[in-house]
This record gives C-alpha cells, sequence and structure tokens, in this order.
C-alpha cells in the first residue's frame, strides 16, 4: 500500500526529529472565500495537518467558541458540496494533509459512499467524526477505506485500555487524543491526566498520537510535544476568527496568532 | 415479533450509541448497573416501594363517563399519570435512575427539561435522596413553563437557562451532554424519555412500563377484556412506550401514537417526525426519525406543548412505525387546545398540553366506534403548568 499523505507528513517530522501543529478552522466561517485563504495561510506557516470543521446546528461535543463558528457559518447557507470545492481549490495549491471533523447526521444523510469518495476526489485525507465510536463505525470505515481516506478516531482520558486497543486497531493516519474530560474550548493549564492517556496509547500502538481540545497556547503546546507527536489548536484560532471578522485583515491577523504559537522552533 | 433491542441497543436499524468517547465508559457502567439490578429483588422492591408510598401509585384508570357519553362512541378510560406525585408520569423513571446513581456511588444528578415536569421530578427525587442538582432548560420553555422553574428551585435544584439554537427541549439536552462530558466522573445523567444513547431508551420504558402493567390488570377488572385501542401522546416517547409496552403482543390491541401537529406542515411549524421533513438520521446519541433539512442539518420545530418540541422520537418508535405495529398520528396546536379546555368542562380534570394532543385524537376517533368499544388514553400529566399558555392562545 502507498504511504497515506497523512503518513508522509508524520513519516517527515519522525525523520527530522520534530513535532506537529494541527490547526482547526470551521468551514464557512466567516465565510467560504475566507476559509480557502485561511486554509492556504496554515499550510504556508507549517501545519502538520489541518482539520476542517463541517458545521453542524447541534454540536453537542464543542464549547462555545465553535458552537458560535457553526452558526455563523450555517448562516451562510451552503452545502458539502461547495466545501468540496474549496479544498479541491487548495489542493491545487498545497501538498498539507487535511481532515474533515465532523458529526455523523451531515455525513449519513449525504450518504457514506457519495461523501467519502467525492472527499477523496476534492483531495482530502481524512475523516474524524465526533459522535462515531468504533463500535459503530464498521459500514462507515469499510467505505472510507476503499476511497482511501484515514479515519481518526478520538481517544478519552476514561478510555479502558480495552478501548483504546479498538480505537487503535480501527484507526489510520494518527489517533486523536482527547485532553480532558469536557467540550472543545481554551483552558489555561493542560490536565495531568493527558500525558498518562498518551502513554497508554502508545504502549498499544504506533500510530502517531495528537493531542487537543483546551489547547489554546504556546506553553501548552510545548508541553504535549514532550510525550505526544502532534498538538491541535482549535477553539483559540476559531476564536482569532470571530474577534477579526470578515476583514480584509483576517487572514494576517490570524497568521500573526499562528506565528506567535510556534514561535519556539520545534 | 421480537420487541426487545439487542446487546448493542438497536430496534432493527434504530438506536445505538453515538456519543463522544468520553462519555462511553460511563454508558457502559450504567448499562452494567442496570441489568445487574433490574432483576434484584432489593433494587425492585425499593422501586416499588417508592412508586407507592411517594409517587402514590397504582394511579386509577378512570371511566370518563361524560366525555364519552358527549363523543357518543367508543367508552374512554383514562389513565390518571397526572395523580403521580409532582403532577405527571416522568416521576417513575427519576425514581429508577435516581436509585441506580446511588449504587453507582455518584451525587451529582443533572437532566434536560421540555415542560419542566422532567425537571420538577428530577428535582424531587434529588431532594428526596440528598443529591446535588442541575437542570439544563432552554429559555423559550422557562418563559412559557415558569411555574415549573419556580417548582425546581424551591426543591432545591440550580436550573441553568440554555440560550442557543431554539431555546427548547433540543438545545437543552446538548447542554446536558456537554456537562456530562465534562463531570462524567462524578455526575449521572438522569435522561428524561426513551431518547439517547443505549441504555437510556431501554431502561426509560422499563421503568416507564408500570403504567401498562397497572392498565392492563385495571381494564381486565373493570371490563373483563382487553381495550380496542391505547392513545398516548409522543414528544420523546416516554408515556407512551410505558403504556405500550405490556400491550406490544396483544395483537388485538391497536395503539395510536399522537405527535405534535403545531400550527402548519411546513418544516419548522410542527413536531411530527413521521410527517415531511422526517427521515431517518442521527441526532443526541441515537439513530431515528429526525426532522431536518436536505443537508442533514436539524430543523426547528414548533408546538404549542413544550414537551412534544422536539426534532426527533425514541428509537422504539421509530421502529414501531416501520413494522407497523403503532400508528402515528398529529395533532394540531388548536386542536389540543380545543381538549385542554373541553376536558376541564366535561370531566372536571385539566391535563396537561401534552396529555390534550392524546384527549383530542381520542375525541376524533371515539365518535366513529360503537359503544361497545374501549379507549385507553394516557393522561400523562396535569395542566396547572399550561394554565398561562391556554390564556396566552385563547384570551380567558
Ligand atoms: C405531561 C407530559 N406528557 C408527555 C411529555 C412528553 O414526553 P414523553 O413523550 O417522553 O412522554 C411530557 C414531557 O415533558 C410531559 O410533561
Amino acid at each position: 500500500m502507498t504511504e497515506s499523505r497523512i503518513e508522509r507528513a508524520f513519516n517527515l517530522l519522525r525523520g527530522s526529529g520534530q513535532k506537529g501543529f494541527i490547526p482547526f478552522i470551521t468551514a464557512g466561517d466567516p465565510n467560504l472565500e475566507s476559509t480557502l485563504e485561511l486554509l492556504l495561510m496554515l499550510a504556508e506557516e507549517g501545519a502538520t495537518v489541518i482539520e476542517l470543521g463541517i458545521p453542524f446546528s447541534d454540536p453537542m461535543a464543542d464549547g462555545v467558541v465553535i458552537q458560535r463558528a457553526s452558526d455563523r457559518a450555517l448562516r451562510n447557507f451552503f452545502h458539502l458540496e461547495d466545501v468540496f470545492r474549496i479544498v479541491s481549490n487548495f489542493r491545487r495549491r498545497a501538498e498539507t494533509p487535511l481532515i474533515f471533523f465532523s458529526y455523523l447526521n451531515p455525513i449519513f444523510q449525504y450518504g457514506f459512499e457519495r461523501f467519502c469518495k467525492e472527499a477523496k476526489l476534492s483531495g482530502a485525507d481524512g475523516i474524524l467524526i465526533t459522535d462515531l465510536i468504533p463500535e459503530e463505525s464498521d459500514d462507515f470505515i469499510s467505505v472510507a477505506r476503499k476511497s482511501g481516506l484515514d479515519v481518526i478516531f478520538l481517544a478519552a482520558p476514561t478510555s479502558s485500555d480495552e478501548r483504546l486497543k479498538m480505537i487503535a486497531k480501527r484507526s489510520s493516519g494518527f489517533i486523536y487524543a482527547v485532553s480532558r474530560t469536557g467540550v472543545t474550548g481554551m483552558s489555561k493549564n493542560l490536565s495531568q491526566e493527558v500525558k498518562d492517556l498518551v502513554l497508554r496509547i502508545k504502549k498499544l500502538s504506533s500510530l502517531p498520537v495528537a493531542v487537543g481540545f483546551g489547547v489554546s497556547n504556546r506553553e501548552q503546546i510545548e508541553d504535549i510535544w514532550q510525550f505526544a507527536d502532534a498538538a491541535v489548536v482549535g477553539s483559540a484560532i476559531v476564536k482569532r476568527i470571530e474577534d477579526i471578522g470578515s476583514d480584509s485583515r483576517l487572514v494576517e491577523g490570524v497568521r500573526d496568532f499562528v506565528r506567535g504559537l510556534l514561535r519556539n522552533k520545534r | 415479533m421480537n420487541f426487545e433491542p439487542n446487546e448493542k441497543g438497536y430496534w432493527g436499524e434504530f438506536g445505538g450509541r453515538f456519543v463522544p468517547e468520553t462519555l462511553v465508559s460511563a454508558l457502559e457502567e450504567l448499562t452494567q448497573a442496570y441489568f445487574s439490578f433490574r432483576d434484584d429483588a432489593g433494587f425492585r422492591g425499593e422501586y416499588e416501594a417508592l412508586l407507592r408510598e411517594f409517587s402514590g401509585r397504582p394511579t386509577p384508570l378512570f371511566y370518563a363517563r361524560r366525555l364519552s357519553e358527549e363523543l357518543g362512541g367508543a367508552k374512554i378510560y383514562l389513565k390518571r399519570e397526572d395523580l403521580n406525585h409532582t403532577g405527571a408520569h416522568k416521576i417513575n423513571n427519576c425514581i429508577g435512575q435516581i436509585l441506580l446513581a446511588q449504587r453507582m456511588g455518584k451525587r451529582r444528578i443533572i437532566a434536560e427539561t421540555g415542560a419542566g415536569q422532567h425537571g420538577v421530578a428530577t428535582a424531587t427525587v434529588c431532594a428526596l435522596f440528598g443529591m446535588e442538582c442541575v437542570v439544563y432548560m432552554g429559555s423559550e420553555d422557562m418563559r412559557r413553563q415558569e411555574l415549573n422553574v419556580f417548582r425546581m428551585r424551591l426543591l432545591g435544584a440550580e436550573v441553568r437557562a440554555v440560550n442557543t439554537g431554539s431555546r427548547t427541549l433540543k438545545d437543552a439536552i446538548n447542554e446536558a451532554l456537554r456537562d456530562w462530558v465534562t463531570n462524567v466522573r462524578t455526575t449521572h445523567y438522569l435522561l428524561g424519555s426513551v431518547l439517547g444513547p443505549h441504555p437510556y431508551p431501554l431502561m426509560v420504558r422499563d421503568f416507564q412500563s408500570v403504567i401498562g402493567r397497572e392498565a392492563k390488570r385495571q381494564i381486565l377488572e373493570k371490563e373483563a377484556r382487553l381495550p380496542d385501542y391505547l392513545i398516548a401522546c409522543v414528544g420523546g416517547g416516554s408515556n407512551a412506550m410505558g403504556l405500550f409496552y405490556e400491550f406490544l403482543k396483544d395483537e388485538k390491541v391497536k395503539m395510536i401514537g399522537v405527535e405534535a401537529g403545531g400550527k402548519g406542515n411546513q418544516l419548522g411549524e410542527h413536531a411530527s417526525r413521521f410527517m415531511n421533513g422526517g427521515r431517518i438520521g442521527i441526532l443526541q446519541g441515537t439513530k431515528s426519525y429526525v426532522l431536518q433539512d436536505e443537508r442533514g442539518q436539524i430543523a426547528t420545530t414548533h408546538s404549542v406543548s413544550a414537551g412534544l418540541d422536539y426534532a426527533s422520537i425514541g428509537p422504539e418508535h421509530a421502529f414501531l412505525h416501520d413494522v407497523k405495529r403503532v400508528e402515528y398520528v398529529s395533532v394540531t396546536d388548536s386542536e389540543a387546545l380545543h381538549a385542554f379546555s373541553f376536558l376541564s368542562k366535561v370531566e372536571g380534570i385539566i391535563p396537561a398540553l401534552e396529555s390534550a394532543h392524546a384527549v383530542a385524537y381520542a375525541m376524533k376517533i371515539a365518535p366513529k366506534l360503537t359503544r361497545d368499544q374501549i379507549i385507553v388514553v394516557n393522561l400523562s400529566g396535569r395542566g396547572d403548568k399550561d394554565i398561562a399558555t391556554y390564556r396566552e392562545f385563547s384570551g380567558i
């Protein structure tokens, strides 16, 4: 089997002894044109993988910042086809791996086959579905695998080793370790339990492990780099997007913030 | 036909467990606790004693003579769940779940509420057991069910207003789930209907099935035969499953679930999941029929009754609909409001607006039936909480 774009990105990092940075933005926030520009900027700034959130009316695993981003995006009525179009535009100009971050229902309604086929065609590399646990994923995984998409699962501090085994077995690309019990959002301190979780995963799997939920500043990212392969930053970036809004300074403003997060060499 | 779900909580293709990973361990713990205690004599004894002595069960099966005569057709019986302590069927489930929470060592309880009846019942059992209680409620529902907000606070619960989405039941469930994900190790989520991830739809149905067991015994005592029709309103579907379950295998008993028809047929104007706009989907942990747009975004709903104003329906109902064991119909806001005042005047019973939907449908079909036919209507709750809403709509 050929190396996927995600595998290649993590192999390159490992080869050079570096750690990864995975930014998250919501598609269509504040509008689809800006989403394309933001994706390109994140690729230029050296993102290892980019997570693109598909907005959903009922984001039960998200805190207020991403809830509001979803609301803003949904006000610009658009379809998944429009998101795929943005991703193909992005893919023509950048090689950075991109994964979708979504709730199950919009994808279920689109149809698993159709979604996976069109996602792959657009140049996306993988998908993480927040409310899809391994036990419920048989149908989806077989379709995604056939299309060549990586499927990433969440691992939580409350997951037993037995569950981590199942998560590791079903995941490809990387494993996403949730830093704490909670929803997405910003937090001052990294929880103690996340290191333990990452070490438990590392005993069971050779896949790269990314840590996210609540990661919002440089100190936290550097902490995570001590024991995991990559740090995911969502709400903190989305909050910048919200603060600047639809404005000509948006992309540069968010770029400055991302540079601030990564100032120390990885 | 088999009416039990499989071990993953599926009735046919409906049900399952669609939640963030963080919650799975708590759901597994709950499932295990539920299955180990449900046939445990000590647990059952305590549950039944509380139903009897705290809630006042069994509730009567009341022959509504004047209502039946006014309509000039079938004999109508009312299963008086409104006479439970706290005024609705919701307490049956709360008593069961609080006993489980206690056995699991959870001291903090959270709940969602729409009409406020489940919130009041949850606050009540928390007071009884000395547990911390937080209830999430949409701010629109807090406005229209203000009396219940005061009741919950009086009972010592904290009521947290939810200002997202349409500010109703669905949004309250989202917020309760977010709280649970955050505090999952110490907190039990006392979900109020046959909704959500496995084991809730099964467990809540079992705790409510006392309604049907009593109703069956009572109708056999009074009429020496089974009823022809069972009618119940369906929000998430707990009072309906509670009544129906005991009769599912009695093929001659027809069952009708009444959804909220709201003020029109367009998406957003009603909460009838089996009408236009309702397609199979996944919402808040379970796969069922869901009101949604063509992109899979969940639709807003409308009903004059807060307890029926929800975009999805319990997975067991989705199954019973597809296998045609239960017929689902809808009743509009104005029909329900009419039934609300009609029942008050002819029987001296003010029904909850939710229950008034079931009464309204009984009023439609009773005149077409003969005098020896029997209808049992589940009067799921009492209507004190709805007087202000009724005034708003009718100007009395
Ligand atoms: C009196 C009453 N009946 C019915 C319902 C609807 O819920 P369910 O369909 O779960 O019985 C409610 C919900 O709040 C209620 O308060």
